[in-house]
């Protein structure tokens, strides 16, 4: 018998991206099985401020996650997870969008004299709104087209995502009322994240960072 | 004046909601309590007696109280985790009984009481209430109790006596939320001597006509339903006269946030969020918030005790 070589590739594509994918989608699942109370899974008393949170929580998730890929691949030299990172990127993009989507339809039922007074005068609100803004082009610029066009620059703009992130996480920290214990573990996850890169750059400034 | 009609009926005489959305519970419950019936001693805790005669008040809304699972699995009770659906989970095996209640400061009956002689042979009421929280949401809930002012009068309180000072349980052991301190225990709340003898503000011990659930404040909380939620201590231990006002645990947490009177009022927002709407619990899903009423809805009963006051510096 002859033992076929694995085709990484074909493996990477066939069967870990539809999995990574198909782990993204769990918790929208898990939502809109709560939303139609099915399979036991349940939104509780206030769905919508459990759809509200959950899908903020995993847009921050994703991005944390998105992050964690640069500096995976540098320790363990897997290259290959870069091949991830796009679609995890785009993941966090999703959950964020569906966040400004359920706060504007169904928490304010899309009464724009509030949606405007709260972007204006509540500092968490106007966080969370930058940073959706800050990710929408990377999102919009996230093709290979793109990719290949903005050469250079497109390294620069996506680095957005450093900053998009800080505010994200300060927006949740403003958000909670009293206990601020769940949102401190994620500015220090970030804070970690973010210090190894300013690090690498400040005292391994000759070895750049791969970028895909 | 108040001008408002007597419902017929107490809400506990309907179907109850309990029981209409949980048949299969209820049939569960029905064989248990006949298999219990069956056996020589009776496994099962009665209700207690002061429950068994309950009336309703003119003082309750006419408006569609929320489901018993609504209102005991939504809750803000930090002594028992700072989520809301951790109370229902964290509170399950604590045991209220014996509940001793203490008396002190500016009156003339002072001590230690046993709530159960508190509450023996004492008139219960029905209050159908909306409860507004502080974030933004609300509820409408059928509790039973009675007006704290009528218990208050018991202990003759003093001229010295201007405010009135609550006090939670203070014990880790059997309150796991007080392990991590996110407030300052134990959870104190104080009124204003008028506040704490108006006749909407009871004093609950039970919810839907039955015992009230743990993870709602049993043995005993208070309820004033014009103020944010949070001034509505829960399993209160202590009761003090006092002729200097108290601090509040979530005045004293975040005082530019919270205030001692914590009157529901749409003109004045939290500094994070707007008071000016509330989402009600249970509403469905594409249901607008609406309007939050100044204080609460109570406003004709409660206004005066507020007249000439600048409501936006005492929030």
């Amino acid at each position: 018998m002859w033992l076929k070589p694995v085709n990484t590739l074909l493996l990477r594509r066939r069967l870990i991206k539809p999995l990574v994918f198909a782990l993204c989608c769990l918790p929208f699942a898990g939502l809109a099985l709560g939303a139609f109370g099915m399979a036991g899974f349940s939104l509780g008393a206030n769905p919508v401020e459990m759809l509200l949170h959950s899908c903020g929580k995993w847009g921050l998730n994703l991005l944390l996650i998105t992050l964690c890929v640069t500096p995976l691949a540098h320790f363990s030299g897997w290259r290959a997870l870069f091949a991830y990172r796009r679609m995890l990127g785009l993941f966090a993009f999703f959950y964020a969008c569906l966040h400004l989507t359920i706060y504007l339809v169904l928490d304010q039922s899309l009464l724009w004299s509030a949606v405007i007074e709260d972007v204006l005068e509540r500092p968490y609100i106007t966080l969370g709104f930058s940073a959706w803004l800050m990710l929408l082009p990377l999102a919009l610029t996230s093709t290979k087209g793109m990719i290949r066009r903005l050469g250079q620059r497109w390294i620069q703009l996506h680095r957005l995502i450093y900053p998009a992130s800080i505010l994200v996480a300060w927006h949740f920290y403003w958000q909670v009322k009293q206990d601020v214990r769940e949102p401190l573990y994620y500015v220090a996850a970030l804070a970690l994240l973010l210090g190894w890169r300013l690090y690498r750059q400040r005292v391994r400034a000759r070895e750049p960072l791969i970028y895909s | 004046m108040l001008i408002k009609k007597k419902p017929d009926i107490l809400s506990s005489e309907i179907t109850d909601s309990r029981l209409y959305f949980g048949r299969r519970r209820f049939m569960r419950e029905a064989a248990t309590l006949a298999l219990a019936a069956s056996l020589p001693t009776r496994l099962l805790a009665d209700k207690p007696g002061w429950l068994n005669n309950i009336t309703p008040s003119d003082f309750s809304t006419g408006e569609q109280p929320n489901s018993y699972s609504d209102i005991t699995t939504y809750n803000n009770y930090y002594e028992f985790g700072t989520g809301k659906d951790q109370p229902q989970h964290e509170a399950k095996d604590f045991n209220p009984w014996p509940w001793t209640l203490k008396i002190s400061g500016e009156a003339e009956k002072t001590g230690t009481y046993n709530l159960e002689d508190i509450l023996a042979g004492r008139a219960m009421e029905e209050r159908i209430y909306r409860l507004r929280c502080v974030e933004a949401w609300s509820m409408v809930i059928p509790w039973v109790g009675f007006p704290l002012g009528e218990l208050l009068k018991e202990f003759l309180p003093t001229s010295r006596a201007k405010f009135v000072e609550f006090v939670t349980l203070n014990d880790p052991s059997r309150m796991p939320g007080q392990k991590a301190r996110v407030l300052e225990w134990p959870y104190r709340e104080g009124l204003r001597i008028d506040e704490a003898m108006h006749p909407l503000t009871i004093l609950a011990t039970g919810l839907y006509g039955e015992a009230l659930p743990n993870q709602n404040g049993a043995p005993l909380r208070l309820v004033i339903p014009w103020k944010y939620g949070f001034k509505s201590i829960k399993a209160i231990t202590e009761i003090r006269f006092r002729e200097t006002a108290p601090n509040n645990s979530w005045r004293k947490s975040a005082p530019g946030e919270y205030g001692f009177y914590a009157n529901v009022n749409p003109e004045v927002d939290h500094p994070r969020w707007s008071q000016a709407r509330e989402r009600r619990i249970g509403a469905g899903i594409f249901t607008p918030k609406q309007d939050t009423l100044m204080f609460n809805g109570y406003a004709d009963q409660v206004a005066s005790l507020y007249a000439g006051m600048d409501l936006r510096r005492n929030f």
